[in-house]
């Protein structure tokens, strides 16, 4: 009950540290349990991260992906919902930037098919969303087992188009015809030749640039605009949003809207960025890790893309790991994932008194003050 | 308690307080919101230990680390915010947490005999088998203080027992309060409203800023004197200067008003009001008989089934009924009954709250664009001239105490020079200076022209402030006086539908109610 708030840049920069640490503390005594070195593979892992700038790549490239699926989480979160669907908005998203460059790249130009295809990702990602958003709003289902509900609905979906109308004829592979040249963005290899920097042929694209200029975009719009404004207000309080005379259903609409829209970019960095064409599994699991990266990067689209590099890091190190460790296997890191979602999102706050006692007594209890236990973050 | 020291960071909450209460008296403790009266009881109870300081129960030393530790010493806890499980029955929630057995039925059993007996002795009624979400809030009251002493209270602290009850439920509660203490059990009243010091308590403790700056017993104390010791300057309660100019043009009028709620239930029957320039007009009644819908109804929250409204030069009908926004537009400001649900966002710093509702405004906001300057600055403005402390804009708003949210409130919605000004419970959990301040700046908005309503469930509040009062009872005015023909009597016996005057549309009513009982 007399617990000391925390002041603010301790908690969004030092209690996600120590929350890191305590996790990382966690998993390695597991490794140490299983009669690993812990060191061993924390070193292996962080080489395989950002050691060379071939890992460095992937894990940005993994990164750019959960920044996308991070600020779609964040921004329903500031609305008062819980959008579980970024997975199937992903998908559904992949899918609207597939279909329009499978019709259209063969005759457009890439300064016209690239915007196209990011507009017709988010505008899928948007609609799959805005379903659950209507029947939250009008009709009372739970946001939270609509969207898990229409994340099935979309991987079967997409299985179906891809297996019954766009697989090609006679190949084995259930992938579609592959687009043409001007529905791909570049890769961070052709982008970086052209500044004529050297850069390692890798996944990571340009699509990283739409993921700095989301997380901006976000930021602005929820702090800076009076859409953003109705927004947060609606979230933290929906009576006193209706008292101000802003609607909660619109502001449920454009929340899940927005998410949606946010996770259907998805479809850049995978579909238009790496595949070049529409295939199975281009999302896998990204939507929900999205969930643990937003809740890391206390829903601030900051804090979403430092999160993103952590996650993109244990994806890319974790198999380098798995890779180079003999007996260390690809379990041992989603073991990883799960300490660290554990401690930085579920427990997030259980040694907040423990970092307040600590931050307090070593600013000689010059910590903002409490008026009666009433203030909390 | 021997010299309590507490300290939040820079606060000192309680300075080196003594507090010492007799067995089997009534004592107050009175202060201004802030004064350390909570964070005090919260010691006592366990919820805070003390940097410095003991504590004796009954002559023994004790230390009180936990809720647990005080029921085991016999004190007992009745929260200003119930601690009850809406889903469970009366029963389950005093057994929660101290079932005598592992059998449910059999515990029940055992429980419901205690409890009778407790009833009986006590006179607290409560419907055992009743979900404490049908109870009403006096039931709720009555129903804690049965747990309470359920669980052996021989002290009993209670919280600003009656800031949510009706005058007649306070009756009660005092009745029974005061056979508690015949029956030898120790009362720890804590609350900022002197009449019911006076009325109850043995002894009083004054607190101001985390010490204790008076104890008296009642029989030499007075009312101003209490006021003046808690303040620290001679405050002016009550009635000051009627308005000098007769009320003017009608600025809100409102006829046929029908609510009805979700549950099908009449919550406003045909009901006509009339706003006037430069009146203020007092809704007295129960809480519970319609004054909440009807500020919601006017204010564009809520919309009747049937009924007409002409504001601003505008009509609405229902159907087509107005929007917040729209009635802020048209000058209708609304400060509501609730302010932690509706007035502000907690979790918002002050200055985003303080343009709730308001955000749409060019001064504010341009091309969607908000103007953070511009909005922190007026908040700087808004606290300097209604002076909210801490004078911090960047503060949370759930971080200031209840009267200074309040004068926050207050500051923006009057900040808009309004026509009509809603006002739900002016001063619910609010201190007797800021009271005198807000008091203050009704009445200039009245003189300034401007028709104000204010709902209020405590009557002191509208004999002090109101030139018209209306009586409200199921939905229906019961009676509308001015505020020559009132007091306590008439308007309490209204408010209990005792008495009514006929045709509550013609505007002048029987200033003699009908006494029917």
């Amino acid at each position: 009950m007399a617990q000391q708030p925390l002041p603010r840049w301790a908690d969004l920069v030092v209690l996600p540290i120590v929350n890191l640490a305590v996790a990382l503390l966690a998993a390695g005594f597991m490794v140490w349990l299983v009669g690993q070195n812990p060191l061993e593979v924390i070193t292996v892992l962080v080489h395989g991260a950002f050691g060379t700038t071939r890992g460095l790549s992937y894990t940005l490239y993994y990164a750019t992906t959960f920044v996308f699926t991070g600020l779609a989480v964040a921004v329903a979160f500031h609305g008062g919902l819980f959008n579980i669907g970024g997975e199937g908005q992903a998908i559904l998203g992949g899918l609207g930037t597939g279909l329009v460059a499978l019709w259209l790249s063969a005759i457009l130009p890439a300064w016209l098919m690239l915007p196209l295809m990011l507009l017709a990702g988010a505008l899928f990602g948007m609609v799959w969303a805005a379903v659950p958003a209507y029947l939250q709003a009008y009709r009372g289902s739970h946001v939270v087992i609509t969207t898990i509900m229409f994340n099935f609905l979309a991987s079967s979906l997409l299985v179906y188009l891809l297996v019954n109308h766009l697989k090609v004829p006679g190949n084995m592979a259930v992938e579609s015809a592959p687009f043409a040249d001007s529905a791909k963005l570049p890769s961070m290899h052709t982008f970086m030749g052209w500044l004529g920097i050297e850069w390692p042929n890798s996944p990571f694209n340009t699509s990283v640039f739409l993921a700095v200029l989301a997380a901006l975009g976000v930021y602005f719009f929820l702090w800076h605009t009076r859409f953003g404004y109705d927004l947060r207000a609606t979230g933290s309080s929906a009576r006193a949003a209706a008292y101000a005379g802003i609607n909660p259903n619109h502001q449920v609409i454009l929340a899940m809207g927005l998410s949606g829209a946010l996770a259907g970019l998805v479809g850049m960095n995978e579909v238009a960025g790496v595949n070049g064409r529409l295939m199975l599994e281009y999302v896998s699991g990204a939507g929900f890790t999205g969930i643990a990266v937003s809740l890391m990067g206390r829903s601030h689209p900051f804090g979403i893309v430092l999160a993103s590099i952590l996650f993109g890091a244990l994806f890319q190190g974790g198999a380098e790991v798995a890779f180079e460790v003999r007996g260390f296997s690809r379990d041992m890191v989603v073991m990883l994932q799960g300490f660290i979602v554990l401690f930085s999102g579920a427990m997030a706050y259980v040694l907040a008194p423990s970092v307040a006692w600590v931050v307090n007594g070593l600013r000689g209890n010059r910590a903002p003050q409490a008026v009666k236990g009433a203030a909390h973050g | 308690m021997l010299g309590i020291s507490k300290r939040f960071g820079p606060v000192q909450a309680n300075a080196d307080v003594d507090l010492t209460v007799g067995r089997g008296t009534v004592h107050g403790i009175v202060g201004e919101n802030g004064a350390g009266k909570s964070t005090l009881m919260s010691v006592l109870y366990g919820f805070y230990t003390s940097d410095s300081g003991s504590i004796k129960v009954f002559g023994q030393d004790a230390t009180i680390r936990n809720a647990h530790e005080a029921i085991a010493l016999g004190i007992g806890m009745v929260h200003q915010h119930f601690m009850l499980v809406e889903t469970l029955t009366a029963l389950e929630n005093v057994m929660l947490g101290a079932e005598p057995h592992v059998l449910l039925h059999k515990a029940e059993v055992q429980v419901r005999s205690r409890l009778t007996e407790l009833m009986e002795s006590t006179g607290l009624k409560v419907a055992l088998d009743a979900l404490v979400g049908d109870l009403s809030v006096g039931d709720r009251q009555r129903l804690e203080i049965l747990k309470a002493l359920y669980r052996g209270a021989k002290v009993l602290i209670l919280d600003e027992p009656t800031a949510v009850l009706t005058p007649q439920e306070t009756e009660q509660l005092f009745g029974v309060l005061a056979l508690l203490r015949e029956q030898g059990t120790t009362i720890l009243l804590i609350t900022h409203k002197l009449k019911e010091v006076m009325r109850l308590c043995d002894r009083v403790t004054v607190m101001r800023a985390g010490r204790v700056v008076e104890v008296v017993a009642i029989a030499d104390a007075t009312i101003e004197g209490l006021a003046e010791a808690m303040v620290g300057r001679k405050v002016q309660m009550g009635r000051v200067g009627d308005s000098e100019k007769p009320p003017g043009a009608v600025l809100l009028q409102a006829r046929g008003i029908h609510v009805r709620d979700l549950m099908r239930v009449v919550r406003l029957h045909d009901l006509n009001i009339e706003l006037r320039a430069g009146e203020i007009v007092g809704i007295a009644g129960v809480s519970g008989n319609g004054q909440s819908e009807l500020l919601e109804v006017l204010s564009g929250l809520l919309a009747p089934a049937r009924g007409s409204l002409s504001v601003g030069g505008q009509q609405f009908e229902a159907g087509a009924w107005v929007d917040p926004r729209t009635a802020r537009n048209l000058g209708v400001a609304h400060v509501p009954e609730d302010r932690h649900e509706r007035a502000m966002i907690m979790s918002f710093a002050a200055w985003e709250s303080a343009v709730l509702g308001y955000e749409w405004l060019p001064h504010y906001c341009r091309g969607g664009w908000m103007l953070h300057p511009e909005m922190r600055k007026s908040t700087v403005d808004m606290m300097e001239r209604f002076d909210v402390r801490p004078r911090d804009a960047q503060l949370q708003s759930s971080s200031f105490s209840g009267g200074n949210q309040q004068k926050l409130v207050l500051a923006r919605e009057l900040g808009q020079a309004p026509k009509v000004l809603l006002v739900g419970q002016p001063t619910r959990g609010v201190d007797i200076g800021a009271i005198e301040f807000i008091y203050g700046q009704l009445r200039a908005m009245r003189d300034a022209g401007c028709a104000v309503l204010v709902v209020s469930s405590e009557l002191d509040e509208i004999l002090a402030l109101s030139d018209r009062v209306i009586v409200m009872n199921q939905g229906h005015v019961a009676g509308e006086l001015p505020i020559g023909d009132c007091n306590e009597n008439t308007l309490g016996m209204l408010m209990i539908g005792g008495g009514s005057t006929k045709a509550p549309d013609t505007a002048k009513a029987d200033p003699v109610p009908k006494v029917a009982v």
